[in-house]
């Protein structure tokens, strides 16, 4: 027997559509039309701006200003240098974890065609690197071009060589000295940067992505002494702990900011207060460990008790039970959350422009409009957009990656 | 036959778990005092060399600086512009709560909804403005926004004589002769006659099953008493007029809080939406089918099955991001408007010590915060699920 199916043209699919997304009600029907007559004439004027009236000169004349702020130029290289350097070196991590995931059947990667991988990275990656095209087009020079194609090398090396020491077992000492050299290279890097310029006169989106990424790492020792201080029985600690935490987290980053600027040279000998900078670091570290106790605090209520348990069984030491078996299961599910307060510190950096007056990515696009060149010519939305834009292609692809991860890593599911 | 248990030696001192436990505090709670009294110290003798006080003596002392938009002179002592600043700030965090909540559940709906233009649109705007820094918004609204897309006051934009937005600020048709305390009066006795409706009506629905309609009823009786009070107090409205090169009448709004009140809601609600859409996925389908079931329309299935359970759920985040809206407040001090942060910073620019200054108004956002989670909690206890 057979059915006659009506034909599915292509206007009775997009009248069926439209019937079911659009005008299913009349409330709905209204709604389409208010909304959709608004999104239309926001889209026409952004259009009209972006490509019509804006006057991105005053970006493309001052994007080294604005990236990397008073970067003396005899050492723009070593800028360069480093970047292509820390793209090998990530490359590197990347290709390590892919080999291992791939020499234990986990990978994701493997079943998939060469075309389909291509298009996952575009998707997941694209906007960033569009972005970057972008800031390469408006530069004049040939040498961020350079610079750009180097690290795109650096980092495809770095992820096919770590791919195929990866998927090999190494003994102890090479895994032990790899590990050494792995962990050097950013040390190295920081030393041969603050080597040209000193870290106090950073500015720029450079002192941005200095700063988020100094204040994670640092503040990891303390977050997670303060997470361990919370959860402990011993009752002096905990209650250390927790008035550190609370009084930290109910108070505004601003204002801690506004405090490290003026007072910090009364609490330490002046030999040690240190330039603004570092200042705005060491708040920034002080204040996201009091966040990163809380995040750790739930990664290690997420870790069944059987497991300490089952640590305990095999006769481990507390400290061992603790920093063997339970922590590292805690920090690894809590990664996404980590992630979100990176963006979130991330966006914070910029707090420190107007606490402490550096002349970071937001407070160098302000700066900028009262050039001689640009000054009383209305340029303030340009600029701000072109900041709003980094920062949300940034935190967007992050917090992308980091759902990504959490539904990879399963937290809750398993 | 009974065994006695073995005699245990009582471990010497160094190997007794129990007064290991308090050694090791103690050490760690003493290295933390070594700590904060060097700090401490470092700080007095700072000070003493320089001549600068660490008493919050300057509390009494006048403060020599004017507040736009307070009836405030320079001779009062520094205590009442902390009063004044703290007034701001709560000001801003409460109008900032409300709108940031209306908004944000509005567009956490949005992006649930089956109609793709506002589900897309709802989309843009929490994906675009959750990811951009608060500071670059709150930027671009005042300098982007107020000071430049809006017009000068000779060429202000008039809405229907009811608003006029210039540069100056947006000025706002308003009730004429209502004191802050009658409208909250009048406020609190509506919101009061709201509970005694709804209470009464709930035990009319207990007894005979009759719908409650207590948000109707009750609305509509605090309606009445804001309309029936401002008919009391003489029932007249100031209209705004641009004269001259100021707007005379209606309520106005300061450019610097209208930009950095627009910020703080719209940035606060692409994050009470995330939470709404999540709280709302999170409820199990099947409640959204059961209310199918028993016939419900769909916003009759959204208002009493899915929103009341997905509110439970959402409660604790909303309340941390009402908190992170209190601390976020404080950036309006890089805007010029006048809260707690800003008088203490003005405060230290007059030559007063730093330290005090802003350890009181840090632990002012301490105690605020503390009071603000305690009402969290307060609502989290009550609306949680009970169970066995």
């Amino acid at each position: 027997m057979t059915i006659d199916t009506p034909t599915l043209t292509r206007g009775f699919v997009a009248r069926n559509w439209a019937r079911k997304h659009l005008f299913r009600t009349p409330l709905d029907a209204l709604l389409t039309v208010v909304f959709g007559g608004l999104s239309l004439y926001l889209i026409y004027r952004a259009f009209l701006f972006v490509f019509v009236n804006a006057r991105w000169e005053i970006i493309s004349s001052n994007l080294k200003l604005l990236m990397i702020g008073r970067w003396p130029n005899d050492h723009v290289l070593r800028v360069a240098l480093a970047i292509a350097v820390l793209a090998l070196w990530g490359g590197l991590i990347g290709g390590l974890i892919a080999g291992r995931q791939r020499a234990a059947g986990l990978s994701v990667a493997a079943g998939m065609s060469i075309s389909q991988r291509v298009s996952d990275l575009v998707r997941r990656f694209g906007l960033m690197i569009a972005t970057i095209v972008l800031l390469l087009l408006l530069t004049d020079t040939a040498g961020p071009w350079l610079m750009a194609i180097g690290a795109g090398a650096a980092g495809f090396a770095g992820y096919w060589m770590g791919r195929a020491v990866g998927a090999r077992t190494l003994g102890k000492w090479m895994t032990r000295l790899g590990m050494l050299v792995l962990a050097a290279v950013p040390i190295v890097v920081y030393w041969y940067m603050v080597s040209a310029h000193p870290l106090g006169e950073w500015e720029g989106f450079l002192f941005n992505m200095t700063a988020a990424t100094a204040g994670i790492i640092l503040c990891f020792p303390l977050g997670v002494l303060l997470a361990l201080g919370r959860r402990s029985k011993l009752p002096l600690l905990k209650w250390m702990s927790i008035a550190y935490i609370e009084f930290v987290r109910g108070s505004p980053l601003f204002v801690l900011l506004l405090l490290a600027n003026v007072s910090l040279e009364f609490f330490v000998p002046a030999s040690l207060a240190p330039s603004k900078p570092i200042r705005a670091v060491v708040t920034f570290t002080l204040f996201t460990a009091a966040y990163l106790a809380e995040i750790v605090r739930g990664g290690l209520q997420s870790v069944p008790r059987g497991q300490e348990e089952a640590a305990k069984s095999l006769g481990l030491s507390p400290t061992k039970q603790m920093f063997l078996i339970v922590l590292p299961q805690a920090l690894r599910n809590v990664i996404p959350a980590q992630i979100g307060q990176f963006i979130s510190l991330f966006k914070d950096t910029t707090l420190a422009g107007a606490a402490l007056g550096i002349l970071d990515l937001l407070a160098g696009a302000e700066a900028i409009t009262s050039q001689p060149d640009f000054v009383g010519q209305g340029l303030i939305i340009e600029s701000l957009v072109f900041v709003a834009f980094l920062f949300w292609v940034g935190s967007f692809t992050m917090s992308r990656e980091s759902q990504r991860l959490e539904k990879r890593l399963g937290v809750g599911v398993r | 036959m009974t065994t006695t248990p073995p005699q245990v030696a009582r471990p010497p001192l160094y190997r007794n778990v129990n007064v290991l436990k308090w050694v090791f505090q103690l050490v760690v709670f003493f290295i933390v005092l070594a700590i904060l009294f060097w700090l401490a110290n470092n700080y007095l003798t700072r000070s003493q060399d320089l001549g600068i006080p660490t008493s919050f003596d300057f509390l009494d002392q006048p403060t020599s600086f004017d507040i736009t938009g307070a009836d405030f002179s320079p001779a009062e002592p520094v205590r009442n512009a902390y009063l004044v600043g703290i007034g701001n700030t709560i000001r801003i965090s409460a109008v900032g709560i409300v709108f940031a909540t209306a908004l944000g559940i509005l567009v956490g709906i949005g992006r649930l909804s089956r109609n793709w233009v506002v589900n897309k649109l709802s989309t843009v705007f929490v994906e675009s403005l959750r990811n951009i820094p608060l500071l670059v918004i709150m930027t671009f609204c005042f300098l982007g926004i107020v000071l430049q897309l809006f017009p000068r006051i000779e060429e202000a934009w008039n809405l229907g004589g009811l608003v006029i937005v210039s540069n100056r600020g947006v000025s706002v048709t308003w009730f004429e002769g209502t004191t802050v305390a009658a409208l909250l009066g009048f406020l609190f006795l509506g919101v009061a006659g709201w509970w005694l409706i709804a209470r009464w009506r709930r035990g009319v629905f207990e007894r005979t099953g009759a719908p409650t309609r207590a948000g109707l009823l009750g609305s509509s009786f605090l309606i009445l008493v804001m309309v029936t009070g401002w008919f009391v107090l003489g029932a007249t409205v100031t209209t705004p007029e641009v004269a001259g090169r100021a707007v005379a009448g209606g309520i106005r709004v300061d450019p610097s809080y209208f930009a950095v009140l627009v910020a703080l809601v719209i940035y606060t609600a692409s994050h009470i939406a995330e939470i709404t859409r999540g709280s709302i996925q999170a409820v199990p389908k099947g409640q959204g089918e059961a209310g199918s079931a028993l016939a419900l329309s769909g916003s009759q299935r959204l208002w009493f099955v899915v929103l009341p359970q997905a509110m439970r759920i959402a409660i604790p985040p909303i309340g941390n991001q009402y908190l992170n809206l209190i601390k976020n407040s404080s950036l309006g001090a890089a805007f010029a408007y006048f809260d707690l942060t800003l008088v203490a910073q003005i405060t230290v620019g007059n030559g007063k010590p730093a330290v005090p200054a802003f350890v009181l108004a840090l632990v002012f956002y301490v105690v605020l915060s503390l009071i603000t989670s305690t009402f969290v909690n307060l609502a989290n206890r009550h609306f949680k699920l009970v169970e066995r």
